[in-house]
């Protein structure tokens, strides 16, 4: 799942976000890809249309790597 | 329905929780023809939330600051349609500084920022679409947040919310004689992006909890998009100047709605 889901960022991040494929891993942080807070915003509806999951504010709190926000994915799909 | 053929610019729509989000929401399925507008940075994501609408409104560009932009999105209505029948200004922002105890080291620059943002920008708007609100006539709204006390960390931004009811005032004073009104909706606090950069949310939603007659969902800011519409639709006529409080009745209540805890009874004296 976590591969699946590390898939669908990659694809979101590099389509949407312009970020370079070879930069993206799950350890790398949003605001190393060059993401701002307006850019995690979006990145969180982009994700509630690719994958159904809503993310709120507060859970976007203590995200600062691609594996933390596949963990909150993860977490509320469970 | 309610706004059935009005044509409306709906300012303020960032992300689908946007209050204005909501107001075109309502305002679409009661039947009016909705344009948005954004800005610069937030543009992008305007035009994700936009996306969730039905049908996807255009976005016009406007950084209410910025004179020309108000004067290209008059002509571009001009053109469209020819008149606008009803304006939500959704529009707030004060810098940092501003906010979260920094009303006493806050510099005028910071507060001239959230000044002109969020009050003259109410009064800017209106008389820059002014013709063509006098078409209908229609129908301006702003959205407030009380200002008739102090709240915690709202700081500079209180003071611009207290500007905008006096603007309003005077709104209603200066475009009554052309038949528009101009009113305020003054909500309660809501989780949007605007309410994240102010720290004591959390400190509202407490009050809120423990104030609110009809209760209060600050995640659900459906309730006061209604409102907007129905200020904006032809059912509130002859109202201007006014503020109505969408806040579950908190601005009314001088303390907690559940009874205090009574003392206990002094024991009889002699005893
Ligand atoms: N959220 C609350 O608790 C609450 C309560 C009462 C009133 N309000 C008011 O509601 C209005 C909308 O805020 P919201 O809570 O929906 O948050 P929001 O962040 O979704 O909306 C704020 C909007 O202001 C716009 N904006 C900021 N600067 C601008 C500029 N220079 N030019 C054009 N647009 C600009 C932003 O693009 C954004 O769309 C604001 O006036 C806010 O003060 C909010």
């Amino acid at each position: 799942m976590s591969q699946e889901l590390l898939a669908v960022f990659t694809e979101v991040l590099t389509e949407e976000f312009g970020v370079p494929e070879d930069e993206i891993a799950a350890e790398a942080t949003f605001e190393a890809l060059g993401l701002d807070s307006l850019d995690v915003v979006e990145l969180t509806l982009v994700l509630e249309e690719k994958v159904g999951v809503k993310l709120e504010d507060e859970e976007l709190e203590d995200v600062r790597t691609v594996q933390d926000a596949i963990d909150k994915v993860e977490e509320k799909q469970a | 329905m309610l706004l059935e053929g009005k044509k409306l610019l709906i300012t303020g729509v960032l992300d689908p929780r946007s209050i204005a989000f909501f107001a075109a929401k309502v305002a679409q399925e009661q039947g009016a023809e909705v344009v948005l507008t954004g800005f610069g940075r937030g543009r992008r994501l305007t035009e994700r939330a936009a996306a969730r609408l039905d049908p996807v409104p255009d976005i016009l560009e406007l950084d209410v600051t910025v004179p020309e932009h108000i004067g290209a999105v008059a002509a571009d209505l001009e053109q469209r349609w020819g008149r606008l029948d009803g304006l939500l200004h959704a529009i707030g922002f004060a810098p940092a500084s501003c906010l979260d105890g920094g009303f006493l080291t806050s510099p005028w620059e910071d507060v001239s920022t959230a000044l002109q943002v969020s009050t003259y920008s109410y009064a800017a708007l209106a008389s820059g679409l002014k013709e063509l609100l006098a078409v209908g006539p229609g129908s301006v709204v702003g959205l407030d947040f009380d200002a008739q006390v102090a709240w915690p960390g709202y700081d500079w931004m209180g003071v611009a919310k207290a500007g905008l009811e006096a603007a309003n005032r005077y709104l209603a004073r200066d475009l009554g004689p052309l038949g528009i009104r101009a009113n305020l909706v003054a909500a309660g606090p809501l989780h949007t992006m605007a309410a994240r950069s102010i720290g004591t949310i959390g400190a509202f939603e407490h009050l809120w909890t423990e104030r609110a007659p009809l209760g209060w969902d600050t995640r659900d800011p459906e309730p006061v998009g209604r409102v907007v519409c129905s200020l904006l639709s032809d059912w509130m006529p002859a109202v201007t100047g006014e503020v109505v409080h969408v806040d579950g009745g908190v601005h009314a209540m001088g303390g907690p709605v559940a009874p205090v805890p009574q003392n206990e009874p002094h024991a009889p004296i002699g005893e």
